[in-house]
């Protein structure tokens, strides 16, 4: 893949890389492990100051990075006997939203992701992870299914949002995402959401529905993108940076808010510097959530999510 | 076209007082001179059929039983979870849209009666930030739809917005969930919602209840999509073609059951309810 350093992570990406240079010098030379585990402690903690440092708009920037990992990059290190299923059953498959059954930690899950692509060829059959109607019916087909036979929901949200288009308008977006909406809170199952990037509005809501939704540290979550709140607020598109900071939209923020339960932590450096430890990560938090859910009955994980949800907001009662 | 049947057809003193009377007003479908008063009496229909926006005021009086509204949680408002300024704080864009249309918030809600029969309904106030959907909208559709199903009501909503309240940010992206949650409750207790989509509803309203009706009417010649038409025209780089995401485009796709002049709304939506609810629930 190629490599694509964005400038305020330049200092991270030289160390990272040197340490995973000398991690396999020392796979074949064990003198090389006391030097490693020394750069791999700076690494963490350069990393861990630098990154502390970065502002909204330069997460949003991480949260978009094209060599970060995606839906279909995680699927390999969290899941065993994955099976794709294509399809709305009304008029295409959308490939920017992949739906699949999936063995997680040996019980059998559904697993719904936004899917990004990686260039411009593959970004072209993905639509750069912006679903049509298609692609949010075939979602809820999966919601129903899972619901059905009983199989807790996996989502992972990672869209610029719902694709703005012709076709999307003359097949129905609107009528799809709210249907989406409704099938996940019906959904009789436990639903974990994860941000993995950008969740972009309401395209990425149709994902959210859930009753545990964690956020990689760097993702992040909004009603509107920063670009596009900038161009009507501030009447500027180049004040994208004002509008991610006035939009409260990193993990921090979504959690003060109480729109997510947990911050999945990152490797230094970020997810696209090692993707089998964000996996790793995402998989601890994935597990301790599901094993908690697991408990509840069908009507306790209904009621729980709608309460969940009944709650979010800010009202003053005159 | 039938007009209402018991609709006060002129004004009273304090009405005419308050129109100004002699002022004109320009057709934006047939570009008549008309006065505001001929428009106003029409309820801002003209008489080549092209539809104003009308208030949500002068929609009670179009279609409720005497008018009457007994409104519910009128009093809520919302907070400044982000502490948001743009070219100004959110707090005072909130006082300064109160101040402008008397309302409190962007939609009422309230009990009400069509042809004696009651209902749940409910109406966005299009004036008050562009019918934005914050954390007060979302919660009173909320309140709508439970209260609906508690109290065994048939659920009528006007919609006309814009989407969500940037300046809520992430948390009035949640008032979707929320209120798709609760439409799904008062589904399961077996009344119908009927969605009404006005000029304009798009974006975050759009994609949540709107579309969700039992039955979706659109007013006549209502712009009515997901994403804002120049949003579309940005991303594909064309112009978009006549009559794309009218109410006729959204009946010819499958996606409205009836394009209904609002002149007609009154006599539809009661014609509706009374089919819906004419069999007994099991
Ligand atoms: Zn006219």
């Amino acid at each position: 893949m190629a490599s694509y350093v964005l400038p305020f992570e330049k200092p991270v990406v030289e160390l990272v890389t040197r340490v995973r240079e000398l991690r396999e010098l020392a796979e074949s030379d064990r003198q090389y492990l006391p030097e490693l585990r020394k750069l791999e402690e700076k690494t963490s903690k350069v990393a861990r100051e630098l990154f502390a440092e970065l502002d909204p708009w330069q997460k949003v920037q991480l949260s978009r990075h094209p060599n970060r990992p995606y839906t279909m990059d995680y699927v390999p290190y969290l899941f065993q006997d994955f099976q794709e299923l294509h399809g709305d059953r009304r008029f295409a498959d959308d490939a920017a939203l992949v739906c699949g059954v999936a063995r997680y930690r040996g019980k059998s899950v559904v697993l719904v992701g936004h899917q990004k692509g990686r260039g411009a060829k593959d970004n072209v059959k993905r639509n750069f992870g912006m679903p049509h109607p298609e692609g949010y019916r075939k979602a809820q087909r999966m919601y129903e299914l899972a619901s059905r036979f009983s199989l807790p929901i996996l989502t992972f949200i990672d869209t610029p949002g719902a694709y703005p288009g012709l076709g999307a308008e003359e097949r129905g977006q609107s009528e799809a995402i709210g249907s989406c909406l409704a099938a996940m809170s019906r959904a009789r199952v436990p639903v974990i959401a994860t941000i993995i990037g950008e969740g972009g509005s309401g395209g990425a809501l149709a994902l959210g529905v859930a009753n545990r939704v964690h956020v990689l540290e760097y993702g992040t979550y909004s009603v509107i993108s920063p670009e596009g709140c900038a161009s009507i607020l501030w009447k500027d598109g180049s004040k994208a940076d004002v509008a991610a900071k006035s939009l409260r939209i990193t993990a921090a923020d979504l959690h003060d808010l109480g729109i997510v339960e947990r911050i999945v932590e990152e490797p230094p450096g970020g997810a696209h510097q090692d993707t089998a430890q964000a996996a790793k990560f995402i998989d601890e938090a994935l597990n301790a959530a599901l094993t908690e859910l697991s408990m509840k009955s069908a009507d306790e994980l209904v009621t729980q999510r709608y309460d969940r949800f009944r709650v979010l907001g800010a009202i003053t009662s005159a | 076209m039938d007009w209402p049947d018991k609709k006060p057809g002129g004004l009273d003193a304090s009405e005419k007082a308050s129109l100004g009377k002699g002022v004109f007003k320009k057709c934006d479908g047939c570009g008549e001179t008309l006065t505001t008063e001929t428009l106003h009496t029409s309820f801002e229909v003209c008489t080549c059929g092209h539809h104003h926006k009308l208030s949500a005021a002068r929609w009670r009086v179009l279609l409720l039983d005497d008018g009457h509204l007994d409104e519910w949680d009128a009093g809520l408002s919302p907070g400044d979870p982000l502490k948001f300024v743009d070219d100004k704080p959110y707090p005072e864009r909130v006082a300064t849209a109160k101040k402008g249309t008397k309302a409190n918030e962007a939609i009422e809600i309230g009990h009400a009666k069509i042809h004696r029969k009651p209902i749940a309904y409910g109406s966005f106030v299009f004036s008050f930030m562009g019918g934005s959907m914050g954390s007060v909208v979302g919660d009173k559709i909320a309140r709508l739809f439970e209260r609906a199903a508690e109290e065994k009501l048939p659920v009528v909503l006007l919609s006309a917005s814009g989407g969500a309240r940037m300046q809520e940010g992430i948390l009035s992206l949640m008032q979707m969930a929320k209120t798709v949650a609760a439409r799904e409750r008062h589904r399961d207790s077996g009344l119908p919602f009927l969605s009404v989509l006005l000029h304009p509803t798009t974006g975050g309203v759009a994609a949540s209840f709107a579309f969700l009706g039992d039955v979706n009417l659109a007013e006549t010649g209502a712009l009515i999509g997901f994403a804002g038409p120049r949003v579309i025209e940005t991303t594909i780089r064309q112009k978009l073609p006549d009559g794309f995401q009218k109410s006729e485009f959204l009946l010819e796709h499958g996606m409205v059951d009836r394009v209904v002049s609002r002149l007609d709304m009154r006599e539809e939506l009661a014609m509706l309810i009374s089919h819906l609810c004419s069999s007994p629930r099991p």
